[in-house]
């Protein structure tokens, strides 16, 4: 039997990965990438203890997430789209109209 | 002992593949190495027994979104930012902080105590399948935040075409 505290650490390397890839990586599809890696790792979490507590909400609840998921894949890729034929360029640091 | 090993296969093919999603250099390269990644993560869900949650992750993350995100990458032209300089300067400040949260979290664990357990016991799953248990859930208790999620992709479907259409005819 494997313990549950190897899968809650696996979810937190995994979240971390992607933390460090959000903060680090300037190509904002890469950001966009770092931020699926963050939601699968807390999927992984809440699957594990869904299945350490014999309940299932656990799942209904990663259902959610990936419904959202889906949603802001959707939603993130069109900005990305839209600001590339405006900007020519994907890379963050050239994004800086808002700055005032 | 076999399942040991099976779950250090799985734990550290994710974590190779989730460093070599965030430092390729090139999109497509990493969106190619998540793929990968999604399978694997749907093999831990196998692992967990939560069959239809590892069917989702396939189809609708390894299916749709990954698809989606290969679409965008093949359509824009990045050729010229490959080239560039793909990380911030402080990137180790970035990383230290990353390290210093992991073992914060990780020490964390050893506080943890289990709750009590729920009905839904692997036999409860077994004899009625994990997709009817997970369906007759979400269909009574969890109706309304069902609809709610219905009412995200409603929007998402209509924002995405708004955002990623050249010009709104007025």
């Amino acid at each position: 039997m494997v313990p549950l505290h190897w899968y809650l650490t696996l979810s937190a390397a995994v979240f971390m990965i992607g933390m460090f890839g959000f903060l680090t990586r300037r190509n904002i599809i890469i950001m966009f990438m770092s931020l699926e890696l963050m939601l699968n790792a807390v999927n992984i979490s809440l699957v594990s203890f869904s299945h350490y507590l014999q309940d299932m909400r656990g799942h209904i609840l990663v259902f959610f997430v990936i419904t959202v998921a889906a949603a802001e894949a959707a939603i993130g890729l069109a900005i990305i789209i839209t600001l590339f034929r405006n900007k020519q360029t994907a890379h963050v640091d050239e994004m800086n109209e808002m700055k005032g | 002992m076999l399942q040991q090993l099976f779950f250090g296969y799985y734990a550290f093919i994710i974590i190779g593949l989730s460093l070599l999603v965030v430092t390729r250099k090139n999109p497509g390269h990493s969106v190619m190495w998540m793929l990968l990644l999604f399978f694997h993560i749907a093999g831990l869900y196998l692992f967990l027994n939560a069959e239809f949650i590892a069917a989702i992750q396939v189809i609708v993350y390894a299916g749709a979104i990954l698809v989606l995100f290969l679409f965008v990458v093949l359509l824009l032209n990045l050729r010229e930012e490959i080239a560039l300089r793909q990380t911030v300067g402080s990137w180790p400040v970035a990383f230290f902080m990353c390290a210093i949260l992991f073992v914060a979290v990780t020490a964390a664990l050893g506080a943890y105590v289990q709750g009590p357990v729920g009905g839904y016991s692997i036999d409860v799953i077994q004899n009625e399948t994990h997709a009817k248990a997970l369906g007759k859930l979400l269909y009574t208790e969890y109706l309304f935040p069902f609809e709610i999620a219905s009412l995200i992709l409603l929007v998402a479907v209509v924002g995405a075409v708004v955002l990623a259409k050249r010009k709104l005819r007025s």
